[in-house]
């Protein structure tokens, strides 16, 4: 790495440590910032790199929030008395239970989600294209609907979790850094992920997969590895979501089809499909793009979204770091043929 | 010399149409054997059979003694049994390098493995490769913006690069430069002999396949219509029916 690369990591870094100190007022936001970072990143692990566009990810989101309730929960309380009472006087957790409740529940959450993507995967990978995006859609919605059902888990009253015990502005700090957290392990971990094999092999099926299929690569066995590593990390934002959130139902904040589940497309798209930097710098875009309408648009919030939506997709679709590789290839190390050369001829 | 593809009684009809009927055929290990037949007559259909694209609707097809019709197209490409396409296929926003390097053999690679980075050995092998095949050159430009004779000499590199066995090649030297067409003869021809490649070539050029063949089928029609050395075929008056449609 270059001096320069390790001083902008460095600075980065600063920043990030020092953002919810300068900005105390806008603690809960940045720490909705990283979490859209986040799922932006682990939906261009399978969107981007690979050319699967799922639009079911919101389903480890919404899993990841449960499995972690129920754990925190089940270690302390019986999980169906909890929720029956509903408020009723029984959600008291000592700080230690607290603390291992929301480790133990993001670990569980985070493998869970990891076994849950091999399994659906295995049937839905089967399927290209627009299918593949509709068919987890599809898992998404039906996990919605089946929880809300699901009386043991509060149906569609949801799970109130415990309040972080101490200091409320403390606990803003604390869900800030573990967000933050998961999100520069994260980023570091894809870093080191594309420069290997198995990041050459996610392209190569995003690139042409039936010639991947006939040069004997294992594909569906690299689809779904990358998949339950996606996965593994969305179950663990979603957990610590959960946690931040106290209270969540299903269909509005955990399996959220219709907000986070888009959002985390349009963060990718915006920013640059298929890049390390594109749905980091697409999430950021997003958020402020979004926080400043929701603001000042009032009323109208939802049309300047969907319009955003329609431009994104229609006419901007490579996104920006899309946009500046086929402006300035050779910022990206890339080296594009001229034509003239190329009507030389092969091979001399 | 043993046999490495055997094919017997392969049939293929998609609806009513005929592709392939009762095709019998053999491959020598270490050799190159030709396929030839006029447009439409089911040459790349028996290949497509071959390697699994497509399920056949009766007869047996066996690679290195291992009955493969029924297999899926990576498993007989894991084999070591490799095809190159018509209509070219490589990674087109990679360049030249990285398209090299995903051809690795994944099949001699445990999946922990594929969590390194690629060696010293395989970039000198990439760059090498290139080289064999006049590449060498323009290895960082992007794939997809090199010509279509430089991405089919890609895909030959490529396919080289995944040391298989036996490679069928479905027209190699369509879309290249006449003048240069000498020049992929005598790679191919390494291919066989250094390499120890065993060759099987779709052509439509009679020069160039009967200059490296040691042994060439004829289908017209989709069946099986003459077989023999490229003396045998070139005198053969049912071949030359057949190419000027007297069949």
């Amino acid at each position: 790495m270059s001096i320069k690369k390790i001083i902008l990591y460095i600075s980065i870094l600063a920043f990030t440590s020092a953002a919810p100190f300068l900005f105390p007022d806008f603690r809960t936001q940045l720490a909705t910032l990283w979490l859209m970072i986040i799922v932006a990143l682990t939906w261009d692990m399978t969107g981007g790199q690979m050319g699967y566009n799922s639009l079911g990810n919101i389903f480890f989101y919404g899993t990841g929030m449960y499995v972690a309730a129920v754990t925190a929960i089940g270690l302390v309380y019986d999980v169906g008395d909890y929720t029956s009472a509903a408020g009723g006087g029984i959600n008291d957790f000592t700080d230690t239970q607290y603390f291992t409740g929301i480790f133990l529940g993001s670990i569980a959450a985070g493998l869970f989600c990891a076994v849950t993507a091999v399994v659906i995967g295995y049937i839905t990978f089967g399927l290209r294209g627009p299918y593949f995006a509709i068919g987890t859609l599809g898992v998404a919605i039906a996990a919605g609907e089946l929880v809300s059902n699901w009386d043991w888990i509060g149906g569609g009253q949801g799970i109130t979790l415990p309040v972080y015990p101490g200091d409320f502005d403390v606990g803003k700090l604390f869900f800030y850094f573990l967000f933050a957290g998961t999100g520069i392990v994260l980023f570091i971990f894809l870093k080191w992920l594309y420069s290997t094999r198995f990041g050459s092999a996610m392209n190569a099926i995003r690139d042409d997969e039936e010639k991947a299929e006939a040069m004997g690569i294992h594909t569906l066995r690299y689809k779904l590895t990358a998949w339950a590593m996606a996965a593994f990390f969305v179950g663990i934002v979603g957990a610590i979501s959960g946690f931040q959130l106290i209270s969540f139902e299903p269909l509005e904040s955990a399996y959220q089809t219709i907000n986070l589940g888009i959002f985390m497309v349009i963060c990718v798209l915006l920013g640059g499909k298929g890049t390390l930097w594109g749905p980091v710098l697409g999430a950021i875009l997003f958020h402020v793009f979004k926080e400043v309408t929701w603001n000042y648009f009032l009323g109208w919030q939802w049309v300047i979204l969907g319009a955003l939506i329609v431009v994104t997709v229609v006419y901007f679709q490579e996104g920006v770091i899309g946009w500046l590789m086929r402006r300035k290839p050779e910022w990206f190390g890339i080296r594009v043929e001229s034509k003239d050369q190329a009507a030389a001829g092969a091979g001399e | 010399m043993n046999t490495i593809i055997e094919v017997k009684g392969v049939s293929k009809a998609y609806g009513g149409v005929v592709a392939n009927a009762d095709i019998s055929m053999t491959v020598e290990k270490g050799g190159i054997t030709g396929l030839i037949g006029p447009n439409g007559s089911g040459k790349t259909t028996l290949f497509n059979s071959i390697v699994g694209y497509h399920p056949i609707d009766a007869g047996s097809i066996k690679f290195e003694g291992k009955e493969i019709s029924k297999l899926p197209v990576q498993k007989i490409a894991r084999l070591g049994l490799l095809r190159t396409f018509q209509q070219t296929r490589i990674y087109g926003a990679m360049n030249g390098v990285e398209n090299m390097l995903i051809s690795l053999p994944h099949r001699k690679m445990s999946f922990a493995d594929t969590f390194g980075r690629n060696s010293t050995k395989d970039y000198e092998q990439a760059d090498r490769l290139l080289e064999f095949v006049g590449l060498y050159e323009k290895r960082f430009l992007r794939a997809g913006s090199l010509s279509f004779g430089q991405q089919k000499l890609l895909e030959f590199a490529m396919a080289l690069m995944n040391e298989p066995t036996g490679l069928l090649l479905d027209e190699p030297t369509a879309g290249i430069n006449p003048t240069l067409i000498n020049g992929l003869i005598d790679r191919l021809k390494r291919a066989n002999t250094e390499f120890g490649i065993t060759l099987f070539i779709i052509e439509h050029n009679m020069r160039v396949i009967m200059n490296m063949a040691d042994k060439i089928y004829c289908l017209a029609h989709g069946q099986l219509l003459a077989e023999g050395t490229p003396e045998q075929i070139q005198h053969d008056q049912r071949v030359v029916d057949a190419y000027l449609g007297a069949h």
